[in-house]
């Protein structure tokens, strides 16, 4: 999860509401306030956190990740909502009872976004990136958050009714809403394929780690396409993708879809976008600029 | 990016080295633990003082445990919900000095078992004749677990049977036989525990009765009205069974009195454990709750105060199946070991062990999951756990049972796990939204751990090594000297699986003391006098308990290893009347028997 409004626009919305003075805040502080509170009141009411330090601990290494690298590759000193939020998730979804986990998983997140680049664009989500990795490599010392929030409707609903506030005023909820339309009517038809009951496919989407994904992963600005359409089409081809590996019986189904899902709908945006640009120039300038760079970043 | 090519090198070699460096680490730490093979008699003995060699067939034992069938509602998950009920208990029933073995069976019409120590090695059920076998009726419920203790003081252990079910007390008639006295004594109708233990909670010499719900009581697994029985969640249920304490009136009666000393909770108890923690004199109560928090209650003598996330023992919901507590340090404290699930890329919960740390200015309690540090964190799907100094070098070490239901070894059942327990309460709280289980495993065909204490911070898994390599489904451990030689035997109760006898064979050289305890002021069987030993400079506490582990119950006399050459100093019995007697000019490898001075 990672800097869902850096790219949404250069600073506040282009047209803030009339209810309330918060909305004119600069869109890039919305996303780590959200995030902030649900970590604090998942902590404050049932102990999410297996400790602050750990969490802690991976917003540090994300910062000092990114601050280091920011200055020395891009040469300018970074906005640090995005390593911000990078760092949080990683706190809240990995679930290790060691130390170190959390600040690898960290450095492995930011540092992806300056090393797996391509004409001048990360292509992951840099905690998804993060995250899989260190599930895929080291199962033994980590695993991920399933279980927490209680399992209690209310803290479901709160979430919900607020990040969709939230993602509505960042113009993100089309991508949301596709993903969660797309996931339950999968869901109902893997359960009509494998002989299972409805709700316990429906099951995982009111967990609290598919309302993080929901709302934070998957609508990263930096690393989906540009069209609207496209966004739905890529949240909907996560969804479909996720189906596929819940009938392998993976069971971080949605961090795996969006791992493979996000990357390739940005190379298939380039390249379409090259092809249509081809007559004109043979790169895309503002890819050799240091500053719009340092603006993806 | 403003940097040349150099630079892009280095910060991909960081980048992959972000990545490869912690696999590698991990990779030969697992490569190590891994290549921990079997050794011969001689090698372990030589390595580390000790070894198991598996009996039961020797000493004549072929029980087997049954998991319960209950209501076909539940058939798709028949597994995972009755998962419980082997267990095993030490007890002397017949006074002869001998430690004999109580077995549970948990499926209706099958039969529990109290095997009688010959004095030869060999065993002989005696539960048919002396009336504690054909406990299991249908209609009565079966066992899930048994707790001894001497409650009217008459000098032979009672046992109360834990039940989902009808709950039993069976008075010890002098080692003939057992008289049932449930409805006497005033316990409840129905229950479905899975935990309890004997503790004078008021010390007025007397056994009281803890017992902790699992299931909700009103519930009767074998004639479900719903299927919404399940917890409404993994990790902070409160809609499970109620506590029970049961005060002892000393007239064959009891009284509940729970809610009236401050115990009030509903999560899902499965192991329990007392101990004077914050040494006022009075025993403590510890409770681990699957799905939840543990709960710590101090006792005053009257009420109970739950200080579980003041104390830092309640405060990151796990899956709590285990209660022990030990010495680890030799330094007085007692630390308590809390097993919890760890399954590789799924679930890492990590089992506790919960050191107390110094006192703080307010003088409370409080501890400090130091598992990782210690080497006991990661066992697999644990269950019962004890503290014993198996190679009597004077550490305290650690036998923890694993595994939890094994079935198709190629098909895991934690993908629809995970898939439902992660979801709303609404959800997971109705047993028909799981998906079958469909003959799949879960966590299944696990090794148990033997960690060995170096007495220097770190604990060592020998367990291939001294002998322990079966994979059954393990649940319930107890020690025991069955063979009088001082030498800390195991025995170990798996679900659906064979009861197992390890008798263990430990260096000579290393000496060792036992005290058999017995109280006149204080409760009979010593249940809370804590005896102190003082030798070579050190010293390691103990205290005599009823329940301990998981469905399990030690034998009441203490085991204390001593080492090579020691040099003992003294011993300080610290009775539960309060009396404190001191013992010196004790000689290693021997068994004192001590009465409380009236």
């Amino acid at each position: 999860m990672s800097q869902p409004t850096s790219a949404l626009s250069n600073g506040k919305t282009a047209s803030a509401p009339q209810w309330g003075r918060w909305l004119s805040l600069d869109n890039r502080y919305v996303p780590p306030i959200f995030i902030t509170l649900i970590l604090l009141a998942g902590q404050a009411t049932y102990g999410i956190l297996e400790s602050y330090q750990k969490t802690l601990l991976a917003i540090a290494t994300a910062m000092v990740v990114e601050l280091i690298l920011s200055r020395v590759f891009v040469g300018k000193w970074p906005h640090l909502a995005s390593s911000y939020i990078t760092g949080i998730s990683v706190g809240i979804l990995l679930r290790s009872p060691a130390y170190w986990p959390y600040a690898v998983c960290a450095a492995i997140a930011i540092t992806s976004k300056y090393v797996l680049r391509y004409k001048g664009k990360h292509l992951w989500n840099p905690s998804n990136f993060g995250i899989c990795v260190v599930l895929f490599l080291l199962p033994t010392s980590v695993a991920m958050l399933s279980i927490q929030w209680g399992n209690n409707l209310w803290s479901l609903v709160a979430i919900w009714i607020l990040g969709s506030v939230i993602i509505w005023r960042l113009k993100r909820f089309h991508i949301s809403a596709t993903y969660v339309v797309s996931f339950l009517l999968l869901a109902v038809l893997r359960a009509w394929i494998i002989h299972e009951p409805v709700l316990s496919e429906i099951s995982p989407i009111t967990g609290p780690e598919y309302q993080l994904f929901i709302f934070f992963m998957i609508t990263d600005p930096r690393t989906t396409v540009r069209s609207k359409k496209g966004q739905a089409l890529v949240a909907f081809l996560v969804a479909l993708l996720e189906m596929f590996f819940r009938f392998d019986q993976s069971v971080y189904a949605e961090l795996y879809a969006l791992f493979w899902v996000g990357p390739l709908a940005m190379l298939v945006e380039m390249w379409w976008n090259a092809r249509r640009m081809k007559p004109a120039t043979p790169a895309p300038a503002a890819a050799l600029m240091p500053n719009a760079e340092a603006a993806r970043l | 990016m403003k940097r040349g090519p150099i630079a892009r090198i280095v910060l991909i070699l960081f980048f992959i080295g972000l990545i490869v460096v912690p696999v590698m680490v991990t990779r030969r730490s697992a490569a190590h633990n891994a290549d921990q093979a079997q050794t011969s008699e001689k090698t372990a003995l030589a390595r580390y003082g000790f070894y198991f060699t598996e009996v039961s067939k020797q000493a004549g034992v072929n029980f087997v445990h049954h998991a319960p069938v209950l209501d076909p509602k539940l058939a798709a998950i028949m597994p995972e919900v009755a998962s419980m009920g082997a267990s095993v208990t030490i007890v002397d029933y017949n006074q002869d000095g001998w430690p004999d073995i109580y077995v549970t069976n948990s499926r209706e019409g099958t039969m529990n078992a109290l095997y009688r120590n010959n004095h030869d090695g060999t065993f002989t059920d005696v539960a048919p004749e002396l009336g504690i076998a054909d406990v299991n009726k249908p209609g009565t419920g079966v066992s899930m677990g048994a707790v001894w203790g001497d409650y009217d003081n008459d000098g032979y252990p009672d046992l109360f049977l834990i039940k989902w079910g009808k709950p039993e007390l069976f008075h010890n008639d002098r080692g003939h036989g057992f008289t049932p006295v449930t409805d006497v004594a005033g316990l409840p109708k129905w229950m479905n525990a899975n935990t309890a233990t004997w503790f004078d909670y008021d010390g007025d010499g007397k056994l009281d009765l803890f017992v902790g719900g699992y299931y909700n009581e009103d519930i009767d697994l074998w004639h479900l009205r719903t299927t919404k029985i399940m917890p409404d969640s993994f990790e902070y249920a409160d809609n499970g069974g109620r506590k029970y304490l049961f005060h002892n009136l000393g007239n064959g009666k009891f009284d509940e009195v729970s809610a009236r000393v401050g115990i009030k909770s509903r999560r899902w108890a499965l192991a329990c454990g007392t101990a004077d923690l914050d040494g006022t004199g009075h025993q403590d109560l510890f409770v681990a709750n699957d799905y939840g928090v543990s709960e710590l209650y101090l006792n005053d003598g009257k009420r109970f105060h739950e200080v579980g996330e003041q104390s830092g023992v309640g405060f990151s919901p796990k899956s709590g199946m285990n209660v022990a507590f030990g010495d680890i340090f030799n330094n007085g404290k007692y630390s308590i070991y809390v097993s919890n699930i760890s399954e590789a890329g799924i679930l890492i919960q990590g089992n506790n062990m919960w050191v107390p740390q110094e006192a703080t200015a307010g003088g409370q309690l409080h501890y400090v999951n130091m598992a990782r540090d210690l080497g006991v964190e990661l066992g697999g799907w644990s269950f019962g756990a004890q503290f014993g100094d198996f190679n009597n070098d004077g550490n305290l070490d650690l036998f923890l049972m694993n595994g939890y239901i094994s079935l198709d070894r190629n098909r895991s059942y934690w993908y629809d796990f995970a898939k439902v327990a992660g979801g709303n309460s609404t959800i997971i709280g109705d047993a028909k939204n799981w998906p079958a289980f469909d003959g799949r495993s879960l966590s299944g065909y696990q090794e148990k751990k033997v960690w060995l204490n170096d007495g220097a911070g770190k604990f060592e898994d020998v367990a291939r090594a001294v002998g322990i390599t079966d994979i059954h489904d393990g649940r319930s451990v107890a020690v025991a000297d069955l063979w009088n030689n001082g030498a800390l035997d195991v025995v170990v109760a798996n679900q659906d699986g064979p009861l197992l006898i390890y008798k263990n064979t430990v260096d000579p050289a290393e000496k060792w003391i036992e005290f058999k305890l017995e109280g006149t002021k204080s409760n009979r069987d010593a249940i809370g006098a804590e005896v102190t030993m003082y030798w070579n400079s050190q010293k390691q506490i103990q205290e005599v308990t009823s329940g301990s582990g998981f469905a399990a119950q030690n034998e009441l006399r203490l085991h204390f290893g001593l080492g090579k050459n020691p040099h003992i100093e003294k011993a300080v019995i610290r009775w539960p009347s309060g009396a404190v007697q001191t013992l010196d000019q004790l000689s290693p490898d021997q068994l004192y028997k001590i009465e409380e001075p009236k």
